[in-house]
């Protein structure tokens, strides 16, 4: 009786896929970036753009695993899709274990990205961990067009020197001085010469001009919260401040409702928030 | 409006068979495992006439009705977002060929149905979930289609159950739009009639069908009297004067979310019934050689340990802080989301709840107002 009564609406496919439904992609390269961290390059088969803004984030399927929420670490306007992916759950495994060739499945991008339209700016970049993947795209647009830009700061915090992703590019760019580079550890090996301590402690060494500074800050809730306090006791005013939040995903379009945070959805209103709207939503426990 | 028709239950059983006729689907209360659901049904007889329920916290009974009225009841375990927003379809398939794989999305079915029964909270239910799941950047294809191509029958609550709290949020007893027709079902000694008010064209046409005529003065106070008295007589209330969503938004640390969490089993069943809850999870499977797959979607609660978790753990491990989630998204944080409350009134969670616990009591609590 449902068949003989039912209506169908024809989908289509490549650029008119439904935001339900991911697009093929094959993986060309994977390379190792820390201990447990793969970073994946990804083609799509339908040639469609891979355009994204720095903040965004996709949806990757391993094929007849999972889907999970993954933040785009490459070039903006590039060829291919860089996702770096740290393995530790069944469905980042798969992903992180796809091998050149492999299909994946790309739905994407989502979400609201950090704040690049802001001429004259002086940017404060602080990343810990993995944190540094959502950043690496606003980094790369900043040295794109480093003169659209004041003074621009990388303060960078790992667990250990070898947790440190993107080392070698990391150097690179502090070779470069186009940007200021600070790292920090928490622990360190005896061949270790930068700073040991959590990142707050690299804040005093930021010259700080609260009137033309914004910050762009990604890593543990934790430690967005104390960057966040420390900053805005130094001046700068919550809405300079830009965190970008982490939740469990599985629609990535505000339907599933998965990832709200009070009266956020991640997925859709973010991940990347003022520090403003998200303080009094961080503070409160399990919310 | 425009004036108001009277058909008899022979009018409303041509009602049935006209949309039966149709091709559609035709949805309504019936009887059950002792509990009066939504299903198919084919006739006026499949209706539960004569029977009524009996509601509190954590009991649901049926019993015989001292009228033998075919909508002398309130709302069930049911909600019609069981058809509109299905509890569990397929997104997509996919199937490995050569080196890559042929992703195929899901076709999108509607099966063109006729609600019969709809009360003005689940018409307000309804309207809710069309802002959530239609209403933003992104529409649910599977929703609007089954939304497009439902017929929505409302009747007028003759009686108010023991969990109803609608006139409180403003919801009910009375539906006053977003229906194609609307019954007040009258049972008097010598008569059995159905005022019907025409609430859209799709509404009129099925009425030009119908052998009807126009109501009197008198029936049509009778219909206004019997809304009255059920909003006299509602089981429930939210508290007056309470600006709720702001409570809530002020009490995220209240201790009686510790309090309720050694009540609450944290078994889902509120979230399964209630009306307008919309989250969903997929799973993704595939067959044992690995080379078919398919991406399915389910409801899923808030509830859950599994819902809020991110790498290593959930980020809600207490029943408080997910008691919390689900009470102040409800009726706080759902107003700034998509501009109104998500509750409707229904009681549903309140009967629902195994342990009897009352949102419109929770809500007191916080308050510090008196129960009544």
């Amino acid at each position: 009786m449902a068949l003989m009564s039912a209506h169908r609406l024809s989908t289509t496919s490549g650029c008119g896929v439904p935001a339900d439904v991911p697009r093929l992609g094959y993986v060309r390269g994977r390379r190792s970036d820390a201990p447990g961290v793969w970073t994946l390059d990804i083609e799509m088969a339908d040639d469609a753009p891979c355009d994204f803004a720095p903040g965004q984030f996709n949806m990757l399927t391993a094929f007849g695993v999972g889907e999970a929420a993954i933040s785009i670490s490459g070039a903006p306007g590039g060829e291919r899709l860089i996702h770096t992916i740290r393995d530790v759950g069944p469905v980042s495994h798969a992903l992180a274990n796809l091998a050149p060739g492999d299909p994946i499945g790309v739905r994407g991008p989502f979400g609201v990205g950090w704040p690049m339209a802001t001429p004259g700016s002086d940017v404060l970049i602080i990343a810990g961990g993995l944190g540094l993947a959502p950043l690496r795209p606003s980094i790369y647009d900043i040295l794109a067009r480093r003169d659209a830009f004041g003074a621009v700061t990388l303060l960078y915090g790992s667990r250990r020197p070898e947790d440190i992703v993107f080392h070698a590019e990391v150097e690179a760019w502090r070779r470069e001085k186009k940007i200021n580079i600070e790292l920090t550890v928490d622990h360190a090996g005896v061949d270790w010469r930068g700073h040991v301590g959590v990142v707050t402690g690299l804040l005093p060494r930021v010259q700080l001009d609260p009137s033309r500074a914004i910050a762009l800050l990604c890593g543990p809730e934790v430690m967005m919260r104390f960057v966040g306090a420390a900053l805005t006791e130094q001046g700068l005013d919550a809405t300079k401040i830009f965190v970008s939040m982490e939740r469990n995903m599985k629609c990535a379009i505000g339907h599933c409702g998965h990832c709200q945070l009070g009266p956020t959805f991640i997925c859709r209103d973010g991940p990347v928030f003022t520090y403003e709207r998200m303080r009094p939503l961080m503070s409160v426990k399990e919310l | 409006m425009a004036e108001q028709r009277v058909i008899t239950a022979e009018g409303l059983q041509q009602l049935i068979a006209i949309l039966a006729g149709e091709g559609r689907r035709v949805i309504a209360p019936t009887v059950r495992d002792d509990v009066i659901i939504y299903d198919d049904i084919e006739s006026i007889d499949d209706l539960p006439l004569g029977v009524t329920d009996v509601q509190g916290p954590g009991s649901y009974r049926l019993v015989d009705a001292p009228e033998a009225e075919y909508f002398g009841f309130v709302v069930g375990p049911h909600a019609w977002k069981k058809f509109l927003h299905a509890p569990q379809i397929e997104l997509w398939r996919a199937q490995r060929e050569g080196g890559g794989v042929n992703i195929h999305a899901a076709d999108i079915y509607a099966e063109r149905a006729a609600f019969i029964g709809v009360r003005a909270c689940e018409l307000a239910a309804i309207a809710i979930q069309d802002r959530v799941l239609t209403g933003g950047q992104h529409v649910d294809a599977h929703y609007k289609m089954r939304r497009d191509h439902a017929l929505l029958i409302a009747v007028n609550c003759s009686k108010a159950g023991g969990s109803c709290f609608c006139a409180s949020m403003e919801t009910g007893p009375a539906a006053t739009g977003g229906f194609d027709l609307a019954l007040t079902e009258l049972k008097t000694a010598q008569d059995h009639l159905f005022l019907v008010d025409v609430g859209s064209s799709a509404g009129q046409a099925l009425m030009d069908q119908i052998s009807s005529r126009a109501a009197t003065a008198q029936e049509h106070n009778a219909a206004q009297a019997q809304v009255e008295h059920t909003t006299e007589s509602m089981g429930r209330s939210m508290p007056a004067g309470v600006n709720t969503p702001q409570l809530m938004a002020d009490n995220l640390l209240h201790p009686r979310w510790q309090e309720v969490a050694t009540r609450c089993l944290s078994c889902a069943n509120c979230t399964m019934v209630c009306p307008t809850c919309f989250c969903t999870t997929v799973d993704d499977v595939s067959d044992l050689a690995g080379e078919r797959y398919a991406r399915e979607r389910r409801w899923d609660s808030c509830f859950t340990m599994d819902f809020s978790y991110l790498h290593g753990g959930g980020v809600r491990n207490s029943v408080a802080s997910r008691y919390r989630q689900w009470m102040t998204h409800k009726l706080s944080t759902w107003v700034e989301q998509f501009g109104s409350s998500g509750c409707v009134g229904c009681g549903r969670c309140i009967t629902w709840c195994p342990v009897g616990i009352d949102i419109t009591e929770e809500v007191r609590a916080i308050a510090g107002v008196e129960a009544v």
